[in-house]
C-alpha cells in the first residue's frame, strides 16, 4: 500500500536536511537456509531545515533500523540516504549532526568533561573553543555541578543527560534522537521535550523516532508512520489529525490497521 | 591521526584507572623482592637467577595486559554501546582500529617502562653495573613484539564474539609460537608429507615472537646485539602488526553493529 502523503513541509526551492530513496535494508539469519527479513522496505522520505520530524511505528516496524542506517551502522541493501547532500557511508556525513541513543552508555571510567574533550576532539573543534562549548553544554543539560565525577555514580537520568550533551557538543544543525525519552520519569521527559523546542527556536532540525505519541504530537511538526517496514503515511500532525478527525494517537492506529481484539 | 590518537588517550586513561596494571606490578615487586630476600650458599653474587625470575614476570604481566587490554576493547565497546555514540561522529571503522591499536600499544609500552625500571633498579643495586644499551633493546623489542600480539588479539577480538574465549585462544598461539615456534622446522623435516608442508607453511607464516625475546642479554650482560639486526626485528613485528590490523579492518568494516 502506498504511503498516504497529507502534506509536506516543502518550500519552493528549499533542500532537504535529509533524504531517504528508496530504502531497502534486509537481514539474513545466520541459520541454515539463511532467511532474508526484510526490516525496512522501499522507504522514501525528506526531512527540511528547522523541522522536528517524528518518525513513528509500533515496535519491529524498521524505525531503529532507519536511524542505524542513517548513521552507517547498518550497511543498505537497496537505495540510499543522504545528510547534508553526502551519502551517509560517508563517515563526513555525520559532522553536522548530534545522535542520541536509546539507550545511553558511556565510557564509565570517564568524568563528563572527559567524556564531552573526547567526541569535541573527533569533531575537530578547536582547542580554545572546546572548554567555554562543554560548560555551556553542560550547564544546558544540568549537569555543570556534577562534572568532574566518573559517569558510573550518575544516576539513569544523569546519564541522559550526559547522552544529550554529547549530542550537542558539535553545535548540530540536525540532531537524531532515537527514543529520547524512554525509560525517563515525567521530568526527565519534559525536560527533553523543552530542549527539543529550545532547539528548534535556534532553526535546529530535530529527526526523532518515538513511541510516545503525546509528545509527538506536542513537538512535532512532520511525522512519518512506518509499519512493517513500509512507510504508511507522513505529513503535518494537524493534517493527520484533521484527516482522521481524532487524536494522533488514534489516527497513528487507524494507519496501522491496528483494529482493538485483534493482534 | 587526530580521531586515532583521541581513542587511544581513552584507551590509555582506561588502562590506569583499572586495577589490572597496578595487581600484576605489585605481584611482579612482592615476587622479585621476595626472592631477592633469600641468599643460597651465602654467596650474595648470585643475582642470575633473580633477574631471570623478575624478567620472566615482567614477560607474563606484559603478555597479561597486552591481550587482556586489546581482547576487550571492540567487544566490550559493543556491549557496553558506547560504539553507538562514537560511530556516531566523523570517525571511521580504520580509524577506530587504528586508535584502539595505538592506545593498547602505548599502554603496553607504558607499563613496560613501569616494568623495566623496577627490574633496572633491582639489577644495580645488586651488581652496580648498568648495561645500558642491552637492556634498551631488551625493552625495545620486548615493546615491539608486544605491538604484533595486541595487533593479532585486536583481529580476535573482531572474530570471536566473546573477550574471554579470544583471550584464551591468542594467549594458546602466543606461547605456542614462543615456546614451538622455533622447533617447528626441525619437526617439520621429520614428517612425511603432506604433514610436513603444513608443518612448514606454518613455520614460515607465524609471527616468530620468539625472536623478541632478548632475556638473556641483560640477565648475562652481555654485550648488544647488532643494530640492524634490531632494526629489521622492528620491521618484521611493524609488518606483522600491519598485516594484523588490515586483516581487522577487513573483517570489521562491513561488519553490521546490530
Amino acid at each position: 500500500m502506498p504511503a498516504q502523503a497529507v502534506t509536506t513541509a516543502k518550500l519552493p526551492g528549499m533542500k532537504p536536511i535529509l533524504k531517504i530513496e528508496d530504502l531497502v535494508v534486509e537481514y539474513r539469519t545466520r541459520e541454515f537456509g539463511q532467511r532474508v527479513t526484510v526490516a525496512v522496505n522501499r522507504l522514501s522520505l525528506e526531512v527540511f531545515p528547522g523541522e522536528v520530524f517524528g518518525f513513528l511505528g509500533p515496535n519491529g516496524a524498521g524505525k531503529t533500523t532507519t536511524v542505524n542506517v542513517l548513521l552507517g551502522f547498518v550497511p543498505v541493501t537497496r537505495g540510499a540516504a543522504y545528510i547534508f547532500n553526502v551519502n551517509v557511508r560517508d563517515p563526513i556525513a555525520r559532522q553536522r549532526i548530534g545522535y542520541l541513543p536509546e539507550l545511553t552508555y558511556y565510557y564509565k571510567f570517564l568524568t563528563a568533561e572527559e567524556l564531552l574533550r573526547f567526541y569535541a576532539r573527533i569533531f575537530r573543534i578547536p582547542r580554545a573553543e572546546i572548554g567555554p562549548r562543554i560548560d555551556e553544554v553542560l550547564k544546558l543539560v544540568g549537569l555543570d555541578t556534577a562534572r568532574k565525577r566518573p559517569i558510573k555514580t550518575y544516576s539513569k537520568g544523569m546519564q541522559q543527560r550526559i547522552g544529550l550533551a554529547q549530542a550537542l557538543i558539535n553545535e548540530p544543525d540536525l540532531l537524531i534522537l532515537d527514543e529520547p525519552t524512554s525509560g525517563l520519569d515525567p521530568i526527565g521527559r519534559m525536560n527533553v521535550r523543552e530542549m527539543i523546542q529550545r532547539l528548534k527556536s535556534k532553526g535546529k532540525t530535530v529527526f526523532f523516532s518515538s513511541h510516545e505519541l503525546g509528545e509527538v504530537e506536542t513537538v512535532c511538526d512532520r511525522v512519518a508512520i512506518l509499519h512493517q517496514g513500509e512507510l504508511k503515511a507522513t505529513g503535518r500532525v494537524s493534517d493527520l489529525v484533521e484527516k482522521y478527525k481524532c487524536n494522533l494517537e488514534q489516527a497513528f492506529l487507524k494507519v496501522i490497521g491496528y483494529e482493538p481484539g485483534h493482534e | 591521526m587526530n580521531n586515532a590518537l583521541s581513542v587511544a588517550s581513552i584507551v590509555i586513561k582506561e588502562l590506569y584507572r583499572r586495577k589490572d596494571f597496578y595487581v600484576l606490578f605489585v605481584l611482579t615487586a612482592i615476587i622479585t623482592l621476595l626472592m631477592g630476600s633469600l641468599h643460597f650458599f651465602n654467596d650474595d653474587r648470585i643475582v642470575r637467577y633473580l633477574k631471570e625470575i623478575c624478567l620472566l614476570l615482567i614477560w607474563i604481566s606484559a603478555l597479561a595486559i597486552a591481550v587482556g587490554t586489546s581482547a576487550r576493547q571492540i567487544p566490550a565497546e559493543r556491549e557496553n554501546r558506547t560504539i553507538f555514540p562514537l560511530l556516531a561522529k566523523p570517525i571511521t571503522r580504520g580509524q577506530l582500529i587504528a586508535g584502539k591499536f595505538l592506545g593498547c600499544w602505548l599502554a603496553c609500552g607504558l607499563a613496560l617502562i613501569v616494568f623495566y625500571f623496577f627490574f633496572g633498579v633491582i639489577s644495580v643495586s645488586r651488581e652496580h653495573q648498568w648495561a645500558a644499551a642491552s637492556f634498551f633493546q631488551a625493552l625495545w623489542l620486548h615493546w615491539w613484539m608486544l605491538g604484533v600480539v595486541v595487533a593479532m588479539t585486536l583481529l580476535g577480538s573482531v572474530v570471536f564474539a566473546a573477550p574471554s574465549s579470544n583471550g584464551t585462544i591468542c594467549l594458546l598461539i602466543i606461547l605456542s609460537i614462543l615456546l614451538l615456534g622455533r622447533h617447528l622446522n626441525k619437526v617439520a623435516v621429520q614428517l612425511a608429507e603432506p604433514m610436513s608442508g603444513v608443518v612448514s607453511a606454518v613455520y614460515f607464516a607465524v609471527p616468530h615472537l620468539e625472536l623478541f625475546d632478548v632475556r638473556d642479554l641483560v640477565v648475562h650482560n652481555w654485550d648488544p646485539i647488532n643494530w640492524l639486526i634490531c632494526v629489521g626485528a622492528t620491521l618484521y613485528a611493524a609488518a606483522y602488526a600491519i598485516f594484523f590490523l588490515f586483516a581487522t579492518w577487513l573483517v570489521f568494516r562491513r561488519q553490521p553493529l546490530v
